[in-house]
């Protein structure tokens, strides 16, 4: 795969500082989703049971931006995973976090990682959050061909803009559309759930703690309703995943302090008081 | 029909060879010595943006002396290759060795098929759990790849720099220790360097993941104010 002969770039070919477009020249079946689309051929993906992430959600606070995600992952009916990750850091200063196929959904986030880093690298600066939200719609877009055929990666990206000195929220949608959400958005099968209780209790200003603790309770909200969700499993210690981007980077939030707020905000409304 | 002169392949490569030393002499030199807390690389450099040293993947860091924008491609071609091959493979799977050998390999090219030789020398430096694991790859003009223990120079002036920093190195010696023993003998007997005209970069043992580190400004003053290398 080396290739030693020696690189000739002039003013008309400059080297690319896209790590995407080198794989596609170099090694293109290494693309996310590669195949997915020719493999699946006439049949849709319905007919297998492909591994499916579920609840998401970013939410702005005052410093920056909390991501979070449960835990559970699902094939059709069935548990496929229950401690699966739906959060990862892009860089020192953004997110991603998952919903819908999760093959390619990892696998996208993983060239992600990779082509911020190689962009760094090369251009001996970062991105810009704009420009990284941008090139996460690209790739979102590339996987269109395997969405239609069911296997749709609909990520939420999130990060501490250092321009404007704030969190901003990124959604998108199966053709790569790039959605600025001015607060907070959630995605997956139990998005809608997260999101009407996030709507009720969100407010500008929120400290960090008050909005992980939000985020816990709007995905126990998601858990409640929605069967694919995973909601705090205290038997077997499993609780969610909760990510804080601010100036400061990214800070994946213990799991020892996410169970001691899981547990203390367990109570109330899930043990049926109103409902 | 003209026939072309005959030029025996001893004196082309010759001539090849003082054109690459005297250009890549003209330039500053560069040292990069393993220390306690990982490999330090040391150069003089004017200018502030146009690096000599930089990241290339994880524990792997690069370093330039001769003509910029020859140093500046194989620099990306080593972010490419070791992008590429972490990318299929996996992180761990990138090492300096396979670099070093790619940098060989191209230079070597370079040196026999075109109008003239890269005038440079390239440093391939790897950081390892300890400075027993560390390693230091030295390529120069032709493709001659060098695998060296503890410290290494790169220059024109680097056999005499090399001898000096032989008697007083240490293994394992601090790194502000090891970054002020540099700077000295960058500087030579009479002259100093300040912070301005130095370029130093760490890859640090102790970071998780990406272990290249820039020293500059009032934490790079700091260390060069802190004092002589101690000798014990």
């Amino acid at each position: 795969m080396f290739d030693s002969s020696p690189p000739a770039y002039g003013p008309w070919r400059g080297p690319s500082s896209s790590f995407v477009e080198l794989l596609r020249q170099t090694a293109p079946e290494h693309l996310p989703a590669a195949g997915l689309d020719a493999a699946a051929g006439s049949q849709s993906a319905g007919a297998v049971d492909i591994v499916h992430g579920t609840t998401v959600l970013a939410i702005r606070y005052d410093a920056g931006v909390v991501m979070a995600g449960d835990r559970r992952a699902t094939a059709g009916y069935m548990i496929a995973n229950r401690r699966v990750e739906k959060v990862f850091p892009a860089d020192e200063l953004s997110g991603v976090a998952i919903a819908g196929a999760a093959g390619p959904a990892v696998e996208l986030v993983k060239l992600f990682q990779v082509q911020l880093e190689h962009y760094e690298k090369i251009e001996g600066e970062g991105l810009s959050l704009e420009g990284k939200a941008n090139q996460l719609g690209q790739l979102v877009r590339a996987n269109l061909p395997a969405a239609m055929q069911g296997f749709v990666v609909v990520p939420l990206f999130a990060g501490y803009d250092e321009r404007r000195g704030r969190g901003r929220v990124f959604s998108y949608d199966a053709t790569g559309g790039k959605y600025e959400e001015s607060d907070f958005q959630t995605n997956g099968s139990g998005g809608i759930h997260a999101r009407n209780w996030i709507k009720a209790q969100w407010r500008e200003g929120m400290s960090r703690d008050e909005v992980v603790d939000l985020s816990l309770r709007a995905l126990f909200a998601a858990a409640d309703e929605d069967t694919a969700t995973g909601g705090p499993d205290i038997v077997r210690g499993i609780y969610p995943t909760v990510a804080a981007i601010s100036a400061g980077g990214f800070e994946t939030i213990p799991e020892a302090i996410i169970a001691a707020r899981a547990e203390e905000l367990v109570g109330g409304r899930e043990e049926g008081e109103g409902l | 029909m003209s026939m072309p002169f005959y030029v025996p392949p001893e004196q082309l490569m010759k001539d090849r060879a003082d054109y690459a030393r005297k250009n890549i002499a003209r330039g500053r030199d560069l040292i990069a010595c393993s220390a306690a807390e990982g490999i330090v690389i040391v150069t003089e450099n004017q200018f502030r943006t146009l690096y000599k040293i930089s990241e290339i993947y994880d524990r792997i860091a690069f370093g330039g002396v001769g003509k910029y924008n020859e140093f500046e491609n194989l620099r990306v071609l080593g972010v490419r290759q070791a992008d590429l091959k972490g990318y299929q493979f996996a992180r761990e799977d990138v090492n300096a060795r396979a670099l070093a050998n790619l940098y060989g390999q191209t230079l070597g090219q370079v040196f026999t098929h075109e109008m003239k030789p890269y005038e440079v020398e390239i440093l391939l430096a790897e950081v390892g759990a300890t400075p027993a694991d560390d390693k230091l790859y030295h390529i120069t003009y032709d493709g001659t790849v060098m695998d060296e223990q503890g410290c290494t120079v790169l220059g024109g002036r680097a056999e005499a720099i090399a001898e000096a920093l032989g008697t007083r190195y240490q293994p394992g010696m601090a790194g502000a220790d090891a970054i002020r023993l540099c700077v000295e003998l960058l500087a030579g007997p009479e002259g100093t360097l300040g912070p301005d005209q130095l370029e130093v970069a760490m890859l640090d043992r102790s970071r998780p993941r990406r272990a290249f580190q820039r020293i500059a400004g009032d934490a790079l003053g700091e260390i060069l104010a802190a004092g002589a290398p101690t000798t014990s």
